[in-house]
């Protein structure tokens, strides 16, 4: 009984094989070099050693696998075409081979040789990376993963923040990194910068480090990437990376207790009395809550809810109001405040720049 | 008498309904219930499917609301599992129901009657992880379907953090699955160390055989570990225990060790059936004898080996330290090698040979192409560095989706091309077939190929959104696009097995003209499978019938 | 239909059937067992209040004497069996449940003195999770045992029990010397190595 008559035309197939392949390259990377934004957080624009080796490591191991891709991938093609039955075959079967010890062993001996000299490039990789030792300028930071936002201390500084990591830019003669203590109060979380690092994840009951030198003043963004319960999408990070002095500028606002503005002392006395001050910690007063983040100088960071939306008296008013409605599933409750009472407290809280 | 016409007057005097129901309900023959696993298998793969299409439509664009955050999280949960332990190994081992006893010259398998407790326990599991659907707040929400991913780290399925019965539904029913795979996997065994016909060596069996055999003694090794782990967890959730709780001085890796102890070897007992597929239909359309059949069964020896070596590999970003990281590398390099000597095995069998592109060769052909990139970027992953960037990306959901669908569900669908005239006496039309194949290879390339770009570009897996100004969504988009040809694609096919199970054309005993012993008797076989049992004296007796002059024989 | 002659395929003997797949059981339990012991073995010492290991356990040398024995005392009763003394056979079945029993009763005993002298249960630090999951394991695979050999001995008292079926009660005396290969592994780890 016959079957599967249909011949592709060997000609156009090559044709239309070839004319496919060069257009699908030539989209791809039109495309690539049109999506991405300066916000890209692409693994292939590093900006800190451990992603520039990263970056180096992914081109070799492309150049390897990419040979390994044409050669399997065209004789494949090669057999394909050149042993397909012809039109008018007389139905005989072709000579029957069951086997040849010396391909079979040069085809095994080959891939061997290629995975040693890959897992020697790897391993160098490995150690050089992780085995980098703490110089002693480096900038300390200890990172806590909670559901769902990001707690961010400098513990020689004295600076506890939230979800926007800020370092000084490091300088490769005098190399200025910054080594990240990392841990978790509650599930497994990974903490990620695409352009700055390969992920590490932050494991409750375990301490994890990574270390970072960014080379360039600039913005960069990343997020967790474990997933970590309900609002894994939306636990993103931003690392800002200033130049020495800016960090030094930023670093001495931030020790600063938390202003004390004549004009918002209802607010100020409200947010004292209500319980806030059970999760949220505002130096200088008597909030010393540790479950939220830190709120001293809430105003200098871009976003609230780590990163779901800007930071803005109206967008902070609606979050006091009703995180839910902002961040589905976020545990902060919804305060249920009069809307005197919210005025008031946003008022404040808009103070604390 | 004609086999057919025997069957033809069977036909006419066909029991009522109800009784042939229950022949299927209580059956234990190996042949019923290999169609029994092959069949829901299929059937959790539409729903699963469907889940899959939902997540798709969320993330065409960034920001939008098709369905609520929690939904989303329990849709990736339920696709993942249902894919893994309802679609994957029933089909695989429902394949291997039916084949095996035929393949080496037996009657059943050793224990019919564990095998077909190990399919209702298998359904039983299954039917019990989708009512968690109904559960809670019933289907609206989703109910109490768990959203804890599908391999379900600790401590987040602890009770802590994961109230509520959604953990528990996970947890019991694939523990419930596990043990009928346990039992079908020492059944298998078993029938293959014992009940080979006549003159049928370990060195005689088809691939397929060898396959299902190494992919039992996997099984056998490991999945009680993942029971042992699920009994630890259900534990901790029921009795107060503190195997993964962290705040009692646990860690939290245990689970993952214990997990993907099992979890690496678990996509090999997926996956190295497929290559018997592969191993049995390319010779039989490139009308040319395996290429090296001992090496090929010693590399699926030396991938179930290896493989269990490798399964840390899942955890280079957990901070185990440098030297673990290089070890586990290297394991998963070295398990490269066997998996990448099959594939010149099948081109050396093509290579002089006269290949005919039927629909089973098709989805070969495909699956080839699609392996070697599943595997080059398996080798990618394999790198801890640059793992440590593509990890928990949609890099890697990219690469196991080239392996579990590229590379595995299209030679399940060559294997349901080649056998549906064995299984039923009808051949399956080539022409749906082809429209089947066109479309799905482009709608899954679409999607899974252009995937692995926004990974590189920091897109990490299981968020339910992702932000407009990172330059994903375009790339989200084209994903997405890629569905509703795969979607098209299976509709097809499933139109064209119910036409032809009405009025597909006779298959007779032998329509491809293949070699092995599951084709020496009829289109379906007796419930008996062989009046009398072949002798074989080689690896394919029915060549050795062709060719008395030339048997294998004298080459192997 | 016409009628079919089919003749049984010439092969293995059908024993080896039940013998491959106890062993195929026996290695997949091993697993199982394994991973309780690792977590076992692992959190050694990691337990962050007490009561610990060398405050509460001491050696069950009677049960595990008596155990041991019943590997024995099971070797007696197929020895009977496999030269017709079917009679025999039953005392000795009986024997090795009592002795299975007692080492229950002995288990049991333990526990309660750990509970209620000594206030460890599994939920109270690592030590009683890892310990009561371990030797909880055990026991319930002891019980299984007991189930079985029970089949035996009324079987055997009953005469249903007969010389042919040496082989299938052979098979079931393996999963019985696995059960007591477990205790060696668990005693060792539990009260001499965790100890």
């Amino acid at each position: 009984m016959t079957v599967g008559m249909q011949q592709l035309p060997r000609r156009g197939y090559r044709h239309a094989l070839f004319g496919a392949v060069l257009a699908g390259l030539m989209i791809a990377s039109t495309a690539v070099g049109a999506s991405t934004t300066t916000e890209t957080p692409s693994i292939f624009v590093p900006a800190s050693t451990p992603a520039f080796a990263i970056r180096e490591l992914a081109l070799i191991v492309f150049g390897i696998t990419g040979v390994i891709f044409l050669v399997v991938a065209g004789l494949t093609v090669y057999a394909l075409m050149r042993f397909r039955r012809r039109r008018g075959d007389d139905g005989r079967d072709p000579p029957q081979v069951y086997g040849s010890l010396q391909i079979e062993l040069a085809w095994t001996v080959v891939p061997v040789l290629i995975v040693v000299v890959l897992f020697l490039v790897t391993a160098r990789y490995i150690f050089a990376i992780e085995g980098r030792p703490q110089p002693p300028q480096a900038l300390e930071v200890t990172i806590v993963g909670h559901q769902w936002w990001w707690e961010i201390r400098y513990p020689k500084l004295g600076i506890v923040t939230a979800n926007e990591l800020h370092v000084p830019v490091s300088d490769p003669e005098r190399p200025t990194p910054t080594f990240l203590t990392l841990q978790s109060a509650d599930v497994i979380h990974s903490f990620w910068i695409p352009q700055l690092a390969g992920k590490m994840d932050v494991i409750p009951n375990k301490t994890n480090r990574l270390w970072i030198d960014p080379r360039k003043p600039g913005g960069y963004v990343g997020q967790c990437a474990e997933y970590c319960g309900l609002q894994h999408a939306g636990m993103l990070l931003i690392v800002k990376v200033h130049s020495r002095e800016d960090f030094a500028k930023w670093a001495a606002a931030q020790q600063a207790p938390a202003r004390e503005e004549a004009g918002v002392r209802a607010g100020r006395e409200l947010f004292a009395s209500l319980s806030c001050i059970n999760c949220h910690t505002i130096r200088g007063t008597p909030a010393n809550g540790v479950f939220g983040p830190d709120l001293t100088h809430l105003m200098s960071r871009w976003t609230i809810g780590a990163g779901v939306i800007q930071n803005t008296p109206e967008t902070l008013r609606a979050w006091i109001d009703d995180p839910a409605a902002v961040k589905p599933g976020a545990l902060m409750p919804a305060m249920k405040l009069s809307r005197d009472d919210l005025d008031k407290v946003t008022a404040y809280l808009v103070s604390l720049r | 008498m004609s086999v057919l016409s025997e069957t033809a007057s069977i036909r006419d005097a066909r029991p009522p309904l109800l009784v042939s129901l229950n022949d299927w309900v209580v059956t234990v023959d190996h042949k019923r219930l290999g169609i029994m696993y092959v069949v829901s298998g299929l059937v959790f793969l539409v729903i699963a499917g469907l889940e899959a299409s939902a997540m798709r439509l969320q993330l065409a664009w960034s920001g939008l609301h098709v369905v609520p955050p929690g939904t989303f999280n329990q849709l990736f949960t339920m696709h993942g599992t249902t894919m893994v332990f309802l679609v994957g190994i029933p089909i695989v081992f429902g394949f291997g129901n039916y084949l095996v006893p035929l393949m080496i010259g037996a009657r059943d398998l050793a224990f019919p009657r564990l095998n077909a407790f190990g399919f209702w326990v298998f359904l039983f599991g299954g039917l019990l992880l989708h009512f968690s659907f109904l559960g809670g707040e019933g289907l609206y929400g989703g109910g109490s379907a768990p959203a804890i991913g599908w391999f379900a780290y600790a401590p987040l399925t602890e009770r802590a953090f994961t109230p509520g019965n959604a953990t528990d539904y996970w947890n019991l029913a694939l523990l419930v699955v596990g043990v009928g795979t346990i039992a079908t996997a020492v059944n298998m065994i078993t029938t293959i160390l014992t009940m080979r016909g006549p003159g049928m060596t370990l060195g005689r069996m088809p691939v397929f055989v060898w396959e299902i055999v190494t992919i039992s003694w996997l099984t056998v090794l490991i999945l009680p570990p993942l029971t042992a782990a699920q009994i630890m967890l259900l534990l901790d959730r029921f009795v107060g225990a503190h195997f993964f709780d962290t705040q009692a001085g646990a860690s939290a890796l245990m689970w993952q060790h214990f997990f993907w102890f099992f979890g690496h070897p678990e996509v090999y007992i997926l996956m190295l059936p497929g290559f018997g597929f592969a191993s049995e239909i390319i010779p039989v359309f490139s009308r040319k004898v395996l290429f090296g059949y001992p090496t090929l069964v010693a590399a699926s020896a030396g991938i179930g080996l290896v493989g269990m070596t490798t399964w840390a590999h899942h955890m280079f970003v957990v901070g185990m330290g440098s030297t673990l990281n290089a070890a586990f590398a290297a394991s998963t390099m070295l398990v490269a090698v066997p998996t990448g000597v099959k594939i010149f095995n099948w081109l050396g069998t093509m290579y002089g040979g006269k290949i005919r592109f039927a629909t089973p060769m098709l989805f070969c052909c495909a699956f080839l192409f699609q392996f070697l990139c599943a595997g080059l970027t398996g080798i990618m992953l394999a790198v801890a560095p640059f793992n440590w960037q593509l990890s928990d990306s949609y890099f890697v959901v990219a690469h196991f989706h080239f392996v579990l669908i590229g590379a595995l569900l299209f030679t399940i669908f060559a294997a349901i091309y080649y056998w549906f005239p064995k299984v039923t006496g009808r051949m399956l039309s080539e022409r749906l077939g082809r429209w089947h194949f066109w479309l799905f290879v482009a709608g899954f390339n679409l999607t899974f190929l252009v995937m692995h770009i926004p990974g590189m570009l920091g897109m990490p897996r299981r968020i339910y959104t992702y932000p407009a100004d990172r330059g994903w969504e375009i790339w989200n988009l084209v994903v997405s696009v890629g569905v509703p040809l795969q979607i098209a694609g299976i509709l097809i096919f499933v139109v064209n097995i119910v036409r032809s199970l009405r009025q597909g054309p006779p298959a007779g005993d032998n329509p491809w003209d293949a070699w092995t012993l599951e084709w020496a008797t009829t289109s379906p076989p007796p419930p008996y499978n062989f009046e009398v049992v072949p002798v074989v004296s080689s690896r394919r007796p029915l060549w050795d019938l062709k060719h008395p002059d030339d048997p294998d024989g004298l080459h192997e | 239909m016409r009628p079919v002659t089919v003749t049984e395929p010439p092969g293995l003997d059908p024993a080896w059937r039940g013998r491959v797949g106890m062993i195929s059981l026996i290695i997949a339990e091993t697993s199982l067992f394994a991973v309780f012991v690792v977590a076992y073995l692992f959190y050694i010492g990691k337990s962050l209040n007490g009561p610990y290991p060398k405050d509460v356990l001491e050696l069950p040398l009677f049960n595990t004497v008596c155990l041991l024995a019943s590997s024995v005392t099971i070797a007696f009763a197929l020895r009977a069996l496999r030269s017709g003394g079917i009679r025999r056979s039953g005392v000795w079945f009986l024997v090795t449940i009592v002795l299975g029993a007692v080492f229950l009763a002995g288990t049991a005993r333990e526990w309660y003195g750990l509970i209620v002298r000594h206030g460890l249960t599994i939920g109270t630090n690592l030590f009683g999770t890892t310990f009561y999951s371990l030797v909880g394991l055990h026991a319930s695979h002891v019980i299984v045992g007991l189930a079985i050999l029970t089949l035996l001995c009324v079987f055997a008292f009953s005469g249903a029990l007969r010389q042919e079926h040496l082989e299938r009660a052979e098979i079931a005396s393996w999963y019985w010397h696995f059960v007591d290969g477990v205790w060696v592994v668990v005693f060792t780890v539990v009260y001499v190595v965790g100890r």
